[in-house]
């Protein structure tokens, strides 16, 4: 190990150890007393991590042979995973007070999480890729059965540990298969051996096992079984933070191995991301019609999400990489102000998820209800808010891959996906009185639910100028 | 002749099969005296007699109770799991029996010179546990299910130390061959060129987790007579029984002989001068096995969450700290290079 | 068929047969004595590769250790094991024939056994010369230099399990009586008893 290999990875260290050290101050210091203090560094140092690879990074640098590579794409995706952590973890803080679940080692395992997604995205080898994904994985597991005294949430932890641990079992799988094949777990070794035409049946059979794996991370169907029952069973800041960063990170990983190891065979694999893409949408668009709880709704939305986002890998372009950046980038970000939305959602002090009781919130709350209506138009990708764009990149991406089919099948998907984002803001402004939702909301909710809608409505200017940087980002991807 | 030895594959098996009988016969002759010696000390200790019937001085008490032993009726309790139950002596036996191929008894005197000689005895050593916990489990008794999972926990626990306090040594001698381990003990000082002396306090942590980990008192909780009866064995008679015994004994003295080879110096002589040899691997251990019979004596058993509080929070911070020490005295050539006489490498 | 060719076949039977019967066992306690041996007959397979120092590990972590705990864990479980086997077999006929399939489909992977041309070079690049170095030291080299980075990233992992195992079981009770180690230990005959001179035929 030189310096350079160290400082690759210098800000996956940084954040470690102050996640160590914090570790002991919480475990030496206080306890569960040090929680509230520990969340605000915890988020301070992951903005601060994130300013300074936004501003220091340059260039492209690999270290350890070849198993980190810290190039524009990684950069950009490790900025929006701190960025979005930093703001749920942020945002759940009161949450998590007020249900006496604020433990101390929350904001610590949401920060080793951020370090295995810090890893995913750069991962350069399958090694590393697998190291990363497990520890983030790992992290996740526990604090989805953080209410360890809740059926529900015990049950969530579980299920999702069961079900990952299955996809890990998949991907490990393929990785063998992949090595076997290939001789060589690094990525830049791998791309020499899988030219199209000439890949081996075997490394075919790795790759399927590798995308099964990932595509269990990303939740997307026919892997998407745990999604609705983790979301609904998980604390909601919990849930909001599975939405945001680690979605980011899995569908990074997935690029980043579907470029840089298999991108002499883009053709191979864009059919089964396209499969992928298209079941997921559609089933995210008909299931979340059913639902009433509005965890399970998110689930089914991040599912169709899922599926939009990996219409853009399915081109296998580089405009379609950046569309997939651009559009991880605004689900974010609109997820954020939603979850903080949906953290305020109490009665009597008592969450409630049912959407229903969102009637007639315009009434009683017209700002907060205005902010959502911004919220759910773009989520289901209403012209001219910003998510409209982000749809708008990913269909124009397909169709400049000359899969029309794909795109046809996005809109369609899209507009029946409308129809439940829609009802609820008809239960907000048309619905009929009933027991509605009294809680306050905390001020960073607030803000967060309003700088989010804000970006809705201003980004349509030129999106925050994110558009080059997706563009720069996958350029450095696809070669 | 020496080709048929050497050459053919008969011929080595043989020559393996004598080698092991070499080892193992003298062994357990050995292991009847000193089982007989182990209850002698405990007698004087105590201020009795002891076994004094059977032979001049009770000398061949061990050989009465091995015909008693074998003679009796093997009794399986109701609803046991036959298989495992008689499987475990077996591996308690055997595990203790097999160790024994890696130590070597003087210079080249080892029926299989393994590099990684020392993580077999203990991979060996780990593997002991499973004739307490599946002889505890199949004896479908409460009793014995207490004992052998006491016996599950306690030597997990205690192995974590050994293994520890056995890296120490590893980083001075940078091998993990026993011979190699002797060889860097020895110097113009005689004893005290030895590991006792650079490593002093793992001396007694390594002692102290043998008992535990070969169950003797203060820490035999498993078999523990006046609360569990005796743990594991409440349901074993006759032979099995016996297996366990020599077992149990045979791993007691292994500890013996690993003290001796990691901290004293194996079959080196205390006084420089002298020649090395076997007797000096012998002497030493009987020395080592005589502080395992008075500890035996003089204490009094430990209480289950103490042995476990020791265990995990002082003995295995110790032991890493102990680690991290030697890694930067080897490392840096502190007093003289005694924590870095490498041999292999450097 | 040579002394090698047997050990290897004796070895490597076992680890199949006791895989199997570490599946199809019905007392769970049995499964896992199963699962040892076939741990044991792969380190056996290790030594047989001349990677020793990989075999002493498997042994001492996977069954000194590991298995040593399922063991304890197993031992313990209530289960209604019929009930279970029950619930199983509904779902065995659908299991079996997905099973089958995907049998057939990796058969049919496997079936063209070709690496890519440059899969042994690649294969090569990564490891020292064995005849220079001791595999012992090779790994040593290897790991702690080339792949220092998984390594670190294990040991974070293992980290994130013992913190969870912390965060989601521990629980501090404060109805119970405790031990004080420390008081204990400072504990001495002045404090912990007293010596009273009695009359005879008077008592206290």
């Amino acid at each position: 190990m030189t310096e350079a290999d160290f400082n690759t990875v210098l800000p996956e260290v940084v954040l470690a150890v102050f996640s160590m050290a914090a570790l002991l101050y919480g475990a030496y210091g206080g306890k569960d007393k040090t929680a509230p203090i520990l969340v605000w560094i915890t988020s301070a140092i992951m903005v601060a991590i994130a300013l300074w690879i936004g501003v220091n990074g340059a260039g492209v640098q690999t270290g350890f042979g070849g198993m980190i590579v810290n190039d524009a794409f990684s950069r950009f995706a490790k900025v929006t995973i701190l960025l979005s952590g930093a703001a749920v973890l942020l945002m759940s803080e009161s949450y998590l007070a007020k249900r006496d679940l604020l433990r101390f080692e929350y904001p610590l395992l949401v920060a080793l999480a951020t370090v295995g997604m810090m890893i995913m995205v750069s991962a350069g080898d399958l090694m590393a890729l697998y190291m990363g994904l497990e520890l983030q994985s790992l992290a996740l597991y526990v604090v989805a059965a953080l209410r360890r005294d809740s059926v529900k949430s015990t049950e969530a932890g579980l299920k999702y540990f069961v079900l990952g641990a299955l996809s890990s079992g998949m991907l490990l799988y393929g990785a063998s298969l992949v090595y076997g094949y290939s001789g060589t777990t690094l990525f830049s070794g791998i791309i020499q051996t899988a030219n199209a035409g000439e890949i081996s049946l075997g490394l075919l059979f790795g790759l399927v096992f590798l995308i099964t794996g990932l595509a269990f991370k990303v939740s997307a169907v026919p892997f998407h079984m745990w999604t609705p029952d983790v979301y609904e069973g998980s604390p909601t800041p919990v849930t909001a933070f599975f939405a945001t960063a680690p979605k980011v990170a899995a569908m990074g990983l997935f690029a980043r191995l579907l470029f840089d190891a298999f991108g002499g065979v883009t053709g191979d694999w864009g059919q089964v991301i396209a499969l992928l893409s298209v079941a997921s949408m559609f089933l995210g668009a008909f299931a979340a019609i059913g639902q009433r709880n509005i965890k399970r709704l998110m689930a089914y939305s991040s599912i169709a999400h899922m599926g939009f986002a990996l219409m853009g890998l399915a081109a296998g372009t580089a405009g379609g990489v950046q569309a997939m950046l651009i559009y991880m980038a605004i689900y974010v970000t609109m997820n954020i102000g939603t979850f903080a939305f949906i953290l305020s959602m109490e009665r009597d002090g008592a969450p409630v998820t049912d959407i229903e009781s969102l009637n007639q919130l315009s009434k009683h709350e017209p700002l907060k209800a205005l902010a959502m209506l911004v919220l759910l138009f773009s989520l289901a990708g209403v012209p001219p808010l910003v998510g409209f764009f982000g749809k708008f990149y990913v269909l124009k991406a397909a169709v400049d891959a000359n899969m029309a089919w794909l795109a046809v099948a996005g809109v369609v998907a899209s507009v029946i996906g409308a129809f439940y984002y829609l009802r609820i803001v008809f239960y907000m402004y048309f619905g009929e009185e009933g027991n509605g939702i009294d809680g306050q909301m905390a001020p960073i909710a607030w803000a967060m639910l309003m700088v989010s809608a804000a970006i809705m409505v201003v980004g349509v200017i030129n999106l925050f100028g994110i558009e080059a940087l997706a563009a720069t980002a996958a350029d450095a991807l696809v070669k | 002749m020496v080709e048929f030895f050497t050459e053919t594959n008969l011929g080595i098996v043989l020559l393996i099969l004598g080698q092991a009988l070499l080892v193992i016969v003298p062994l357990l002759l050995a292991l009847a005296f000193l089982m007989y010696a182990d209850r002698k000390v405990w007698a004087a200790v105590q201020m009795r007699r002891g076994p004094n019937v059977v032979g001049v001085f009770g000398l061949l008490q061990s050989f009465a109770d091995f015909l008693k032993y074998i003679v009796k009726e093997v009794v399986v309790p109701a609803g046991a799991d036959k298989a495992v139950f008689f499987l475990a002596p077996m591996i308690s036996f055997v595990m203790a029996v097999i160790a024994w191929v890696a130590i070597p008894w003087n210079e080249g005197w080892v029926i299989a010179d393994l590099n990684v000689a020392i993580l077999y005895i203990f991979a060996i050593s780990s593997l002991e546990v499973y004739g307490v916990i599946m002889g505890g489990w199949a004896s479908n008794s409460k009793y014995p299910f207490l004992g052998s999972l006491r016996s599950a926990a306690q030597m997990i626990s205690y192995e974590v130390s050994i293994g520890l306090i056995i890296v120490g040594v590893i980083i001075s001698t940078g091998s993990m061959n026993f011979g190699d381990i002797v060889n860097a003990q020895k110097g113009d000082w005689g004893l005290f060129n030895w590991y006792w002396l650079p490593h002093f306090p793992m001396l007694f942590l390594f002692f102290i987790s043998a008992l535990a980990e070969t169950n003797r008192p203060p820490f035999d909780l498993p078999e523990a007579e006046s609360e569990l009866v005796a743990g594991y064995q409440v349901e074993y008679s006759s032979t099995p029984f016996l297996l366990f015994m020599i077992g149990e004994l045979m791993a007691v003295v292994l500890m013996c002989a690993l003290v001796t080879l990691l901290f004293l110096g194996g079959w080196l002589s205390p006084i420089p001068g002298l020649p090395d040899g076997i007797l000096w691997m012998t002497l030493k251990m009987a020395a080592v096995f005589f502080i395992f019979a008075m500890v035996k004596a003089i204490t009094p058993r430990y209480r289950y969450d103490q042995l476990m509080r020791i265990g995990w929070k002082v003995f295995l911070p110790l032991s890493l700290a102990w680690v991290v020490i030697v890694a930067f005295f080897a490392q840096y050539g502190a007093f003289g290079g005694a924590y870095a006489r490498w041999t292999v490498g450097g | 068929m040579t002394v090698f060719d047997f050990i290897f076949y004796l070895f490597a039977i076992t680890v199949v047969t006791a895989g199997l019967l570490t599946v199809v066992s019905k007392n769970p306690v049995h499964s896992v004595l199963w699962l040892i041996l076939a741990f044991l007959s792969s380190a056996g397979l290790f030594v047989l590769l001349g990677a020793e120092f990989v075999a002493m590990l498997l042994i001492i972590v996977y069954v000194g250790a590991v298995a040593v705990l399922f063991l304890f864990v197993v031992m313990m479980l209530d289960v209604d094991f019929a009930e279970l086997k029950g619930e199983m077999a509904k779902y065995m006929p659908l299991a079996l024939l997905m099973g089958v399939i995907i049998l057939m489909q990796l058969a049919l992977a496997f079936g063209v056994w070709e690496q890519s041309d440059k899969a042994a070079g690649l294969r090569a690049a990564v490891t020292p010369d064995i005849t220079e170095t001791h595999n012992t030291a090779a790994l040593g080299m290897l790991i702690y230099d080339d792949y220092i980075l998984p390594f670190q990233l294990a040991g974070l992992i293992l980290l994130v399990a013992m913190i969870g195992a912390i965060v989601l079981t521990l629980r501090h009770r404060t109805d119970i009586k405790r031990q004080d180690i420390l008081a204990q230990m400072y504990r001495d005959p002045a404090k912990a008893m007293e010596l009273k001179d009695v009359k005879p035929g008077q008592g206290l």
